[in-house]
Formats: structure tokens, sequence, C-alpha cells
């Protein structure tokens, strides 16, 4: 083991240290010597045919954009969730019902990079209802519904640029958070970037997840300059807190890595959102001019809409004195992570050589007794000895999350030495470390960071596999690891590959997902303006140059199957009514020459695909997914003819 | 030839094993099962949600109306009164079976077509399973008011 101690604080060596160690990993391993299971892991790993994962961990894909499910202890991965991303799977993005969703400032986006899966919450207990995830580059956060495992809402976070720190959840699911990690001008303007610490400036935003149904951004805080990097609420005695850590301090606007890693201590932002909540009744606020969408699926058409928004709420430390404190930690942190009692906060110094826990309650003592060494833009910062709860030492190099098991332990994942370390809350002593393989990221608990954990198993996101799996090329899956963590010692179970690049996760167990589960659409609810709920009503009809084709499809045909008077030149709507009510039982379509996806509609729901014909012909069209026994039988043709054509419309209805 | 005929024989089978709707569970089969395990009152009024008798009066035309618009929505895409369509006609359906047979096929057809000997029959001549099409039970009962009004349809030969 090297001896943190003779490290001291420079990170170069830190660094080379690191490298030291990993590429003697790399070099002197084999998957056969080194992160073996243990005895009996087959057995604990194993889910028999036809039942259920105790738990399901809902994975982010990183640059996949999606969000990924996967059983535990399995590591089967049985679900993508489309969110930011187009998914020609089942047409999410493609079609006429869904693409409103990926509507922004900058227009229509088809991609994001999806860091943080957050659970909602009910009284601190993470309650099956939701799924909130960010979109880091072009800043959003997407709403999942469980209840159908699908996204139903979209918000853009206007005066953000890298919305890292986000979507981390108050502990009634009153607001999720976001923030600025790349500082922008606000508002945007044309400005020299060497002019950043003049002109740039950070946000901190609250979103209400439901107001009418909907996601709605209920307020920004204007703050420094600096990168805000992740983020968690406080919760217990520390609720109506959130905790933001940040990062370049310095405000370098170049080569970052060296020059925003000079201070000895950045900052956790501890912002106060109940003394925001009142400075907003209050009206102490100032209405700031900007841009952004609201996306959100109708509940009863199940058709995206977009809402463009032009204001809001700005409020400014300065005039609201006590709303923002700034806790000094060392070195450039990462995670912030509150414990299961909300007592003690954990930052992820990814540069030091410690980990240091902040005590909420000497916080606020401090708060009282004025225990300030500064101040910046209004906001007072706080004396480190006077918050400091107690340091972890030896924590293993590049401490970057922290989670906990609900009995009194907390996990780190420490990047550069590529393990997770176990410690013990109030002593701070380490007690055991395992090896992950390689390069952990952020680590998972089901309900980790709750108010009470599942404390049963904990999962490493890894950020490299190389010889873990089999040779692909350059390009390798990411990977999991799963840890039983029910004894004292820490046991490696299972590796499974994951998809995209997973960052967080969360997890919950199947018990609270499965009692929301809906199994079908029910038709006499369905309010799409082009379902139609009978194969009576099922036909074809032309507005000048568009073609309405109200379709119905149903085990195992389509009414109507032959459709005939389309010209080219000609936009043609398949609005596609599956009249299934049965659970399990979706249809798909795909038509020859569309430029787009096919569409998978579920039972009771409806679905448009959009056909441009350029040439004339007979075109087949057909289901996607094998429905029944006479799957292959369910077919159809549609006529294009030339565009000065004179054949009419017709087709054969019911 | 007789090899193409046991090929096409298996695919059929094949694609029946794909076919179930109840995804991942047992699967319906084609061979119809001795109907041991099943108690007289199911061999003649079914498996399912109905266990006692139902007891008719004269049609009551609102109700049969009611199930009319029900069978429209829900049932017509796949049967006709008077001629096969995807599945049997039903025209004189109320004549073949009990009142309760027609419920629960209708409230539990997953169940019918894996264990009842009538249900199987069905099924190996049709290839397409009876789909569950989210009715209540009040929606079958009206849905068997509207198939007594067509008692005395004679379907056209198949």
């Amino acid at each position: 083991m090297i001896n943190v101690s003779l490290i001291k604080k420079r990170l170069g060596l830190i660094l080379f240290a690191g490298a030291v160690i990993f590429a003697l990993v790399i070099a002197c391993s084999t998957p056969q010597q080194l992160g073996t299971a243990t005895d009996d892991a087959a057995a604990k790993v194993y889910v028999a045919p036809g039942s259920y994962d105790e738990f399901y961990g809902f994975f982010s894909g990183g640059f996949s954009g999606q969000v990924t499910v996967y059983g535990l202890p399995s590591g089967r991965l049985f679900r993508v969730i489309p969110v930011f991303s187009q998914n020609p799977e089942n047409g999410y993005g493609y079609t006429e019902e869904s693409k409103q969703l990926m509507m922004t400032s900058h227009g229509f986006i088809p991609w994001d990079d999806a860091h943080h899966p957050e659970l909602s919450q009910s009284d601190g207990v993470p309650d099956g209802r939701w799924l909130f995830i960010n979109a880091n580059n072009t800043p959003r956060i997407a709403r999942i519904d469980l209840s159908t495992f699908e996204t139903d809402n979209i918000i853009e976070i206007p005066n953000s640029g890298g919305n890292h720190a986000s979507p981390f959840i108050t502990p009634n699911s009153e607001y999720v958070v976001a923030s600025t990690r790349f500082s922008l001008p606000i508002p945007q303007k044309d400005v020299p970037i060497a002019e950043y610490k003049q002109h740039f400036k950070g946000t901190i935003s609250f979103i209400k997840p439901d107001v009418d149904g909907h996601m709605e951004l209920a307020f920004q805080i204007m703050v420094p300059g600096y990168d805000y990097d992740l983020s968690h609420s406080g919760k217990g005695p520390s609720y109506g807190w959130s905790f933001f850590t940040c990062y370049n301090t310095e405000q370098a606007n170049t080569l970052l890595e060296v020059n925003a890693s000079r201070n000895d201590k950045d900052f956790i932002a501890a912002v106060n959102w109940k003394l925001a909540e009142q400075a907003i009744a209050e009206g102490n606020y100032t209405t700031m001019n900007t841009e952004f969408y609201r996306n959100y699926i109708d509940h009863d058409s199940r058709i995206a809409h977009s809402e463009r928004k032009s204001e809001v709420r700005v409020l400014d430390p300065q005039k609201v004195p006590g709303l923002v404190y700034y806790l000094p930690t060392p070195k450039s942190p990462h995670g912030v992570d509150v414990d299961p009692s909300g007592e003690y906060i954990v930052a992820g110094g990814k540069l030091a050589t410690v980990i240091p826990v902040h005590s909420f309650s000497k916080m606020i003592k401090a708060i009282e007794t004025k225990q300030f060494e500064g101040e910046v833009d209004g906001i007072p910062i706080l004396k480190y000895e006077a918050v400091m709860a107690g340091e972890v030492q030896n924590p293993g190099l590049g401490p970057l999350h922290t989670e906990f098991d609900g009995k009194g332990y907390a996990y780190t994942s420490a990047f550069i030495s590529s393990e997770i370390v176990k410690w013990k809350l109030g002593t701070w002593e380490v007690v055991d470390r395992v090896p992950c393989y390689y390069s952990i990221g952020h680590l998972m608990i089901p309900g980790g960071d709750s108010k009470k954990p599942w404390g049963k198993y904990v999962v490493a996101m890894n950020k490299i596999t190389k010889d873990r799996y089999l040779p692909t090329g350059p390009e390798l899956a990411h990977s999991a690891q799963l840890f039983d963590i029910s004894g004292d010692k820490m046991k490696l179970l299972l590796d499974f590959p994951t998809l995209g690049e997973p960052h967080y996760a969360q997890g919950i167990p199947a018990e609270i997902l499965m009692k929301n589960s809906v199994k079908i659409y029910p038709l006499e609810k369905n309010q799409h303006p082009y379902a139609v709920k009978s194969e009576k009503e099922a036909r074809v009809e032309r507005q000048g140059k568009a073609v309405h084709i109200y379709m119905t499809t149903i085990r195992t045909h389509f009414v109507p199957d032959n459709i005939e008077g389309v010209k080219v030149g000609d936009k043609v709507y398949f609005h596609t009514t599956n009249l299934e009510q049965d659970w399990d039982t979706p249809h798909g379509l795909a038509v020859q020459g569309a430029n787009t996806s096919e569409i998978l509609i579920m039972p009771g729901d409806t679905k448009t695909l959009i056909w441009e014909p350029k040439k004339p012909g007979v075109f087949p069209f057909y289901c996607t997914d094998f429905c029944s026994a006479l799957h292959q039988e369910m077919q159809g043709y549609i006529r294009v003819s030339p565009a000065n054509s004179n054949i009419q419309i017709s087709y054969n209805g019911r | 030839m007789k090899t193409v005929y046991f090929i096409q024989a298996i695919l059929l089978a094949l694609l029946f094993a794909g076919c179930g709707s109840d995804s991942g569970k047992e699967q319906a089969n084609a061979h119809p099962a001795p109907p041991q395990g099943l108690s007289e009152w199911q061999l003649e009024h079914g498996i399912g949600p109905i266990t006692s008798k139902v007891t008719l009066e004269a049609v009551n035309v609102e109700l049969a109306q009611q199930g009319q618009a029900l069978f429209d929505v829900k049932c017509a895409p796949c049967h006709k009164v008077d001629e096969r369509y995807i599945g049997p006609p039903l025209g004189g359906v109320v004549k073949r079976r009990t009142p309760e047979y027609i419920m629960n096929m209708m409230l539990n057809p997953d169940e019918m077509v894996k264990k009842h000997p009538e249900a199987q029959k069905l099924l190996a001549k049709y290839l397409a399973p009876m789909t569950y099409q989210n009715v209540s039970e009040a929606d079958a009962r009206a849905l068997l008011e509207f198939l007594r009004t067509q008692a005395d349809v004679v379907p056209k030969p198949e």
C-alpha cells in the first residue's frame, strides 16, 4: 500500500502515484488472479427463471442520453428508457407524439449527455413514482413516469451551461435542482473569453417537479462564476438546505486541469431553499428575460407539447442574506453526500488526501456566531475548522462519491486508486477496502442517498474495463460490479457490462415499483385527435397534399390494409391506433422507404408515422413486432400515383 | 412432399410456441389436454370469474344495445356474426354454449385457451388465440345480451 501521508498535497505526485498503481494493476493482473468473486457468489446473484430481482437499478446512459434498467443482484439488463436521445427501437423522438419533447431554445436536439438518475422521494425515501435525470450538454431535466417507464416531461434550464449538479431531489420531491458546471455571461452576450472574471456568472436553479402535472422552473440563484459540480439535499435536521460542490474558485478559463487546481480549498455552497421560498413569496426577486422550453406529454392525448417560456425569477444572495454560505472544502471537491441522519455532509475532495466531513449542526452554530473568514459577492465563507466534523484519513486516492448503508457506514469511491473504501461515520476510521476493475466513478447502494438505505449491495460503476471482457476493438463497454455489503467485509459478486457510460445510478426494491405499473392504455380514455376506437371508424382522408390514414391494428391485421389515391409529393400520416386491450400486445408499423424509424404502438395507444413517397408504385407496410401466429400475414399495400394523377383516395374499411 | 408437410407442421408449431399473449409463462398448446382437473361445472360453463348460473329473462333491448356498441369496439376486429372472420362467427353462439361459458371466455381467455378442451379445439382451428380486451363483468353481461339477439343468425358455412 502506498503511504498517502508521504505524498502531501502535490497534485503532480498524486496523479503520478495513481498512474503507477493503475499501471501495476493492469500489468500484473489477469481476471483469474484479481477481483475474483467469492465461492458462493453464483448462488447469491442467481435469480431463478420467472422470478424477479429483489432490486432494480436505474443507470444513466451518459453519452447514450438514455436510462438503462438492470435487475439486482442478477445484473440483467431488461430495459432501455429513451430520454434525451431518439430511439428508433420504439420511435421515441421520431413520432409526431414525442418529437416535441426534444424542443429547446436551440431548436430540436436529438441527443444529450445524461448523468444522474434521481428517484422521487416521500419523507426522504424513494417512492417509485418518478425518475428524474439531467442533460449535461444543453441543460435540461427529464421526468420519467415509473408507471409506464416513459419520459413524460423535459424542461430546459436557462442561464446555464453544463447542467451537472442535477437533478438531486429534496426529501418530499418539492424540488429537483440544476446548476452551472460551466459559468457563462448571464444574460448571454458576445464578450472576450479572457474577461471571464468580469462577465461570467453561475446559477443554481430549483425546479418544481409537479405543478398541474408538469415541471416548472421555480427560481434561480445568481452565484459567483465557479464550476458547480454535484449536489445533494439535506434531510432530517438539515431539511430545507441543499448542498453544491464547486471547484475552479480560481476562475480560470483555460487549461483548468492545472489552473483550477491551485487553491488548497474550494467550496461547498449551502443553499437555504426554505429561505428562498420566503424571498419569492415576499417578492424579493427580479424577473429576468430569457428563453427556455417546457415540454410535456399531455395526459389525455398522450401527445408531447412544447411551451416557450420567456421569464425566470432570480434571487441575488446580496439581497437575501442567509440564502447561501460557502463551506471551505479541500481540494476541487466533486461529490457531496448527506448521510441518512442529515447531520453529516461528506465531500469527495478528488485531489485531497482526506475525505472532509462537515457537520450541519456545527454549520448552523458557525453561522449564528458569525465564524466567517471572508465573503464573495455577498456570500459569507465559513471557517473550515468551525464546520468540520472530521476527516477520513487514508481514504484512497481520488475520492469522488459516497453512499450510505443505513447501518452507520459510508462507502466512498476512489477513482485513482480504483477501490471502494468503507468507513465509519463518527469515528471516521476506514474499516474495509476492496479493489474495483477499473477506475470507479460513482457507486450506488439502493436508497443509499436517502433516509433509509436498503444496505445489502453496493454497485461500482467503472470507467475502464480493459481485460474484463472479450476484446471488441478500440471501443469497449463500460462496466459495473456488484458487491455484497451485508457483512463486515465487502465481497465481489458479479461483473456486468453496461450501455453508454453510466455515471450515477439509483436502486429501489421491485415491490415498490410493481405496485404502480400500468398494463394497457384504456381505449375509452384515448383522446388523441386522430385515434379511432373501432375498425368501423378506420378511414383515409385527403386534406390538400396531406393524407391522413386513421388506421387500426389488432391481431393480426391493419384496417385499412389497401390504400390507393396517394400521389407523389403527398405527406402521408399513418395515425395508428392499437385496439388491443391485453397486456404485452404491442404492434409495430414500418413503411418501405419511410425516412424515419418504425413506430411501436402499445395497447390502446395511437402513434403517427409520416411517409413522403417520392416515386409511383405500390409499397408494402407491415407489423414489426411479432404479435401472433399470423404475424407474417400482418401487412398492407399503399399505392402511389404520379403527382398529376386523377385517382381518388380509396381504401378497404369495415 | 411428406417432408415438406412435416416441416410446415413444425414451423406452425413453432409459430404457436411464440404467440402466447402471456409472455414468459406457460405457452398455449395446440394439442388438447385431457380435461382432468376441470370440474363438471368448468367443463360446461368455462373457467373464470363466473362461477354460478346467470339468470336470464326476456332480452333487455337497452342492455343489448350497450352490448352491440361494445362489440363494435372490442370484438368486431376479430368476430363477425354471420361468417368466419379472424375468429369463429358468433351467430347462434348462445345455442352452442352456456351464458356462463360465453362470459368466462370473454373474461378469462388466456386460461380458457390453455386449459379448456373446447377452447383448445377452437384455437387449433382458428390459430389466433382469443384475446383479453379489458372487459368488465358488466361489459361481458351486456355483450352476452347482444349475442342473445343474434341467436337465430345462421352463419355462412366456412
